[in-house]
Order: C-alpha cells, then structure tokens, then sequence
C-alpha cells in the first residue's frame, strides 16, 4: 500500500453547483477522505483570475491528478480551459525543460444527462465519451502524464435520490482503490474506469 | 487675578478645558460648555471676569466672521445658486413673520411702533454661531434641517444689511437726537451716496476677491513661508471685515461673500486649515463671552417678567419655524431639530439692540432686558436640542425601532449593515436582490424614514450604543458591515462588538488607504477600499480607449488588486515602525509614496505571459535551427 497523505487532487468546476444533485452527491462521500484534496475551481477563482502559482503548487503536492465537471454542450466548463491555459506552462508542464508533472497519473470524471448507450458510434451523440475527451488526454500526454480512462456519471436524470447516494460510495471507493496505485496497463483495458470498479467489486484482482 | 492679559487668558481658557469635556460628557454638545463657563467665569459666578465680558465679546465676534468664511469657502457658487428658493423663501417668510408676531407682542406690552419694529427685526435673528455648531456636532450639518437652517441663517445675514439701514429711518421720526448711528464714517452724508458706498464696497470685494486676491495668494505661496500665508488668510478677512464695518455692513455676509469668491479658487483648503483654528478658539471664546455678559441681576430682581419673555420669544420664534417646516414638507424630525434650533436670538441682535439703544428708539432698561434674555435663550437652544433628541424625538419622531406588527414574526437578519450611505446602500440593495435582508443602522432620520417606506427593517440611532446593537439583532447576525464614514465612530463601534459579540464577524469599508490601515490594526481583516475596483475599473477603460485590449487590462487590473491588497497588509505590519507622530495627512503621503516606490520596484505587471506564444515558438525554431 503506497497510500500517500497527498494522493488525489479533484479540480472540481462547476459554474452552479449549488444547483447540480449528482456532483453534490459526488462530493459529499469525499469530505474529509485522507489523501483527498477537493479544490473547487469556481469557488476559488469566480473572476477567472487563475493563479498559476498556487495551481502549479497543488500539482506538485499530488500524485494523482482528476479534471472533475459535467458535459456542457460536449466539451468542459469555460474555467477548466483557462486553468489549462494558465496552469499548464510551456517550460513548465510542456516543452523540452518541462518536467513537473512527468509521470503523475490523470483522469476526467464527468457527469452526462445522456446515458452511456448515447454516447457511441451509432448513439445520438455519434461519438463515445473517451473520443470527446481528445483534446484533454493530449494536453495530459503533453505533459507526459498517464492518461486514464474516465469515470463517468450518466443519464443523470434518471437518477433518484437513493441511486445517487449509491453513486457518490462508488466514485469514493473507485478514488481509494486508485490511490492505492494499481498497474497502469490493468487500468488502461477498460473503456470507462467505472468498469474497472466494478470488475474489482466483484472481486478480480486489481 | 484676571487684570492682565495672561491672567485673562489663563481663566479663560482653563474654563473652557474643564467645562468643554465635562458638557459632551454628558452628551450636551460644546456649545452648551462654553456657555456654562461664561457663566462660571462671569460677574454672576466667580467673578474672574467683569464687564470687559462685552469688550471680549465684540472681539470674538470674529469667530463669527470666520465661521462664515469658512461656510462660503465650503459652498461653491453654483451650490449657492442651487439654493435660492429656500434662502429667498424660507428665509424671508421667517423674517417677515417672526418680525411681525414679536413686534405685536411688543406693542401689546407697551412699546410704541417704532421701537416694536425695530426689536422685532433685532429678535427675529437667530445665532449662526451656536445652530451651525450644534448641528454639525450632531452631525446634522447636511440633512433637511441643516440645510434648511443654513438658508435662514444666510437669509437673516443679508437682511442686516437693510435692517441697518432702515432703523435709522426709524429714529429719525422717533427722536431728533438720533444721532451716532454705526458706520461712523458715512455720517452725515446723504442716503443715496451711503447706499452708493455700499454698492461699491460690495462690488470690490468682489472684484479684488477675483483678481486681487488670488494673484496675491499665489506671490504669497511661492514664498512658502508657512506662517505668511496664514497671515495672509487673516488678513483676507480682517480686511474686509473693517472695510464692511466701514459702510456699515456685516463683516461677516462679506467674509461669507469673499469665501464663496474663493471656493474655486486653488487656496480653498489652504484657507480652510489656516483660518479653522482661529474659528474654533474665536467661536468658543464667544460662546463664553455670551455666558458671562448674562446680566443675572435682572434674573433675579425680576425672574418672573425675564423668564416669560424668554420662553414667549422662543415659542414664537418656534413656532413659526414650525409652520414653515409643515410648508416645506420637512418630516416632523427634521421640522422640531429646526424649529428649536433657530429658535434663540442670535448674536446679530446684540449687535442691533446696542445700535437701537444708541439710536434711542427704545429706552436704556428695555434693551439691557433685551440682551439678557438673547444671551438666556441661546442658552437654551443647546439644552431644548438635547431634551428634543432624548425625551421628544424617541417618542414621537422617527422610531429606533419600528414597532412590530402584532401578527408578524420578527426575523432575525444574517446581516447588519451599519451607515446606510450610497456605499451601504447599494450593498443592501444587491443583498435583497439576491433575496438576503439586511438591517440597517442609521443616524440620519429623513433617510431612516425613506428606507422603512421600501420595506427595510432599519433601527434609528447610534450604531455604538449597545442597546442599539442589541435590539438590532447583533447577538444572532453572522456579519456586521461597517459603511460608516467617521474612523473615530467605526473604531468604537469595532470595539463595542468586540467585547459584546464576539461571534460577529466584522466587515468594513474603508474610505482612504489610513482608514484600511487603522481597521487592520484594530484586527479587521475584510477590508474594502470603496475606491479600489472602482478606479481600476476606470484604469481599464481608459487603457482601452488608448487602444490596448480590453481582456489584457482586465487582467492587469485582477493581478494590481492582488498586488495592492498584498501591498497594504505588508505596509500595515511595518507601519509603526516610524514612533514619531504624524499627522494623518502626512502619513497618507508617507503610505502613497511607500506604495509608489513598491509599485516601481515590483514588476507585477510583466508577470503575465498567459497566451503568450512567444517561449514555445522560440523552443520550435531552436529545435530546427
């Protein structure tokens, strides 16, 4: 067990949270979890005004890196691009002396309305949720990051109260099995981490 | 003990430094201690001053003077033009009917016509010295009652100028041993060429006000040597006080006239800090003067007669001010802080019943009645206000506290705003469009009143005193925002929650950089500069209009708050470091310039390469060179 006091670092963007049942549920299981950093970029940064040096100071301090929002019209909430914009430096993140976040692991979790089935080739939405993320896994792969499937949570609609307390005890459970740091290959099989949880709750071996 | 000048000095101004304190003390203002020293000082009391009481009067007349150069230097011309209706119609109708109802009342006890009229002009007077002070204290100065006062008290400096001249008129058919009459150098020479003198005397102060005096300030000000130019700024108004009393005018409507010449001009508050010293000592010397010069020999062979004219001329005079109060729409607070400020004889009337007696219009014994019962009823005004504020107003004026709707449950506010200025206005408006109700704390009644009309739940009153602080829900808010302008009010106020509400986290505004600092002294951490985002918001727009991007300047502006914040808290640490006392001007220089010099060092500016495509362009084509 390699378990870290710093391993997981959620950078959580939401523009109205106060608002969103599922990410609230979400949230709820993670306060107070050892090894959980929840920093909540809306909160933090309402004027949009990113503060590279704090950011870049909480990238170093964890090792496992997770972009957390919902799907707004397929792509991320306007502040999670700015913080790439500015947090991700060349000569920092990228370039051939940037080397700070070589070797961290980083994954997206996201929250859909549309279920899992419409998010495919012959979907409604024509594409499946990894092949929206691109643009994110290169940027990840630029700064020499491991890029994991994502976590998903879909057809959030549907979802009733008692499902989403179910929901919020998985991602939390998923999060501490990951921060365990179990072998990337075993992770990188899957199309969607949910899928690797559930083969683990089911008991496979990690 | 008190023949020489030092001696003098010492008593007087020994009972002033005891009286003062111990009068706002209790909570009755420094008129009323000045007073009070007049009358411990004076031949009444211990004696230490006789009847020079009347000569030192006629010099600390000059505060008066001063005081009204000091108020047209604060009023610029197109203010003062702003408010002619209420000097012309508040100030006449005042005049007219005071005159009117005491010259009955006159005649009623047995005076002829003339001398009824002529007493009752001098009467209708009320004291600029002691309203303008009282009000000011009370902070008052600017609310409906201060203005509407400081129109009335104009309206009856100008009508002197008349009054002067029409009581000779009076004499004349009253006697032909009128003779002596005030301005001693146009004696004898006939009414047209005095009204001419006059005109002129008026027109050059007002033209060397504009093209003598200003040109003459600025030879004065390259000199700079400090103490010329307060010489000089004396000598602006003992110049034309003389000149004024030469013609028989009031010095102190042509101080008011040359000060309000002067508002615009770059001297304005050079003057102000030359002349506001002079002022406060004249003025309070003045008030002593008046205590002491109140002959208690007539009190007490005749209280009976004294005391009924006293309290007829005051409810008079009340009364009337009243009725003008209900016909300009003044609330009944505004209209009883008006009606009982003004309602003493002012000082004028000293000035007028010792012309009249000289004249002989009126016999010697009526006007020594006259003056003492001016000098007793301006000490009442001082003592009628508080009654009004403590017994009067909390009873039937503007509540502290609404009273409750039977059937309406009170609910507690999370938040308490106290100074509802346009700063705590606006942050009580965006709170309630964003459904959270505030209550306020405020200490202007008009105001008061307009707000609970929009439905705000607003407690009236001091935000320092405790049991305001209670009944306005202190103990179960969350935050306290202090918008208040006055640094001596917030840093009690601070204290008082301190002590009282430790659970109340305190926010505040904070109007210049030296406020910020002294709020972070006293250990308030969320301070607001209400100057800040506000200039910087211009800064942005006016980068923009000189072509550069918007979104950049915004950004600049984002990081310079930081930068600033960061900046002041630092400044703040190091800021007792210098231990010798400076003045607060100064030390708002010291700060600006400290920030000025961190502002050169630091290069916050040059930070922000963010989309900047410069560093991974030159890293490709090192590549491929």
């Amino acid at each position: 067990m390699t378990t870290a006091m710093d391993s997981i670092l959620i950078l959580f963007a939401h523009p109205r949270f106060e608002k969103s049942r599922v990410n609230r549920a979400l949230l709820a299981g993670l306060q107070g979890q050892p090894g959980i950093t929840v920093h909540d970029l809306y909160e933090a940064y309402p004027d949009f005004n990113v503060d590279p040096e704090r950011e870049q100071a909480l990238l170093l301090a964890h090792r496992i890196i997770v972009w957390h929002y919902p799907l707004f019209l397929y792509g991320a909430p306007a502040l999670v691009k700015q913080w790439m914009d500015l947090v991700l430096e060349h000569g920092w993140a990228h370039g051939s002396n940037g080397h700070h976040l070589a070797g961290k692991r980083a994954l997206v979790t996201v929250t859909s309305g549309g279920t899992r089935e419409s998010y495919a080739h012959d979907g409604f939405n024509r594409h499946t949720m990894p092949e929206l993320l691109f643009p994110l896994e290169q940027a990840a792969r630029l700064c020499r990051m491991d890029w994991l499937p994502p976590y998903v949570v879909q057809g959030t609609y549907r979802l009733t109260d008692a499902m989403l307390a179910e929901q919020g005890g998985q991602y939390c459970r998923t999060l501490l099995r990951l921060a365990q740091d179990p072998p990337l290959e075993t992770l990188q099989q899957y199309e969607l981490l949910n899928d690797w949880s559930a083969a683990m709750e089911h008991g496979g071996q990690p | 003990m008190s023949d020489s000048l030092l001696g003098q000095a010492v008593v007087y101004l020994a009972a002033a430094l005891l009286c003062v304190p111990l009068a706002k003390r209790l909570g009755m203002g420094s008129v009323l201690g000045y007073l009070l020293a007049g009358i411990l000082i004076g031949p009444f009391g211990l004696g230490f001053v006789g009847h020079e009481g009347e000569s030192i009067m006629h010099f600390a007349e000059f505060g008066v003077v001063m005081m009204l150069f000091l108020i047209g230097l604060e009023l610029e011309p197109a203010h003062f033009w702003k408010m002619r209706t209420s000097i012309l119609g508040l100030g006449s109708l005042q005049l007219v009917l005071t005159s009117t109802m005491l010259a009955g009342g006159l005649l009623l006890l047995g005076m002829d016509w003339r001398g009824a009229l002529a007493v009752g002009m001098a009467l209708a007077m009320s004291s600029t010295a002691i309203v303008l002070q009282s009000l000011k204290e009370k902070g008052l100065g600017s609310s409906q009652a201060g203005s509407s006062s400081f129109a009335v008290l104009l309206f009856q400096d100008i009508a002197v100028i008349p009054m002067l001249a029409l009581i000779p008129l009076l004499a004349v058919q009253a006697s032909a041993v009128a003779h002596g009459g005030a301005p001693a150098l146009l004696d004898g020479l006939p009414v047209w060429l005095k009204a001419a003198s006059v005109l002129v005397a008026v027109a050059a102060v007002i033209v060397a006000g504009r093209y003598v005096v200003v040109p003459f300030l600025r030879i004065i000000t390259r000199a700079s040597v400090r103490e010329l130019s307060v010489a000089a700024a004396l000598l602006i108004i003992v110049g034309i006080a003389w000149l004024m009393k030469l013609v028989g005018l009031s010095p102190a409507l042509g101080a008011f006239l040359a000060g309000v010449l002067l508002a615009n001009s770059e001297f304005r508050h050079e003057l102000e800090s030359d002349i506001e010293p002079f002022k406060g000592l004249l003025l309070g010397l003045f008030f002593i003067a008046v205590g002491a010069s109140i002959n208690f020999r007539l009190l007490t062979d005749d209280p009976a007669r004294i005391l009924s004219l006293v309290l007829a001329v005051v409810a008079v005079k009340a009364a009337v001010l009243v009725a003008l109060g209900r016909i300009y729409r003044l609330s009944f607070d505004q209209t009883s802080i008006f009606a009982l400020g003004l309602s003493q004889v002012g000082e004028f009337a000293f000035v007028l019943l010792a012309f009249i007696n000289r004249l002989g219009i009126v016999a010697g014994d009526w006007t020594d009645t006259l003056m003492a019962v001016t000098a007793l009823s301006m000490t009442m005004t001082p003592l009628l206000l508080l009654v009004n504020e403590r017994l009067v107003l909390p009873r039937f004026g503007t509540r502290q506290q609404e009273e409750r709707e039977a059937d309406l449950i009170d609910t507690e506010h999370p938040v308490i705003i106290a100074g509802f200025s346009s700063f705590g206005s606006t942050l009580g408006r965006f709170l309630r469009a964003n459904g959270v109700e505030a209550t306020i704390l405020d200490h202007d009644s008009d105001q008061v009143d307009l707000l609970r009309r929009m439905g705000f739940k607003v407690f009236y009153g001091d935000a320092t005193r405790l049991d305001i602080l209670h009944s306005a829900g202190a103990a179960s808010a969350r935050i306290l925002f202090i918008a208040i302008d006055d640094p001596a009010t917030v840093e009690r106020l601070v204290s008082t929650v301190r002590s009282h509400f430790p659970g109340l986290t305190i926010m505040a505004r904070a109007g210049t950089n030296l406020d910020a600092h002294e709020l972070l002294d006293l250990g308030v951490e969320q301070v607001y500069r209400d100057f800040l985002d506000t200039s910087l918001r211009a800064g942005v727009e006016v980068l923009a209009q000189l072509g550069q991007r918007r979104y950049s300047a915004t950004r600049s502006a984002q990081h310079f708050i930081r930068y600033d914040e960061a900046a002041l808290r630092q400044l703040t640490v190091h800021r007792h470091d210098t231990s010798a006392y400076i003045s607060n001007a100064r030390e708002l220089i010291r700060l600006q310039e400290q920030l000025l010099a961190s502002d050169r060092a630091s290069t916050h500016n040059q930070h922000d390469h963010a989309w900047d495509s410069a560093s991974p362009v030159t890293a490709a084509t090192e590549k491929t060179a």
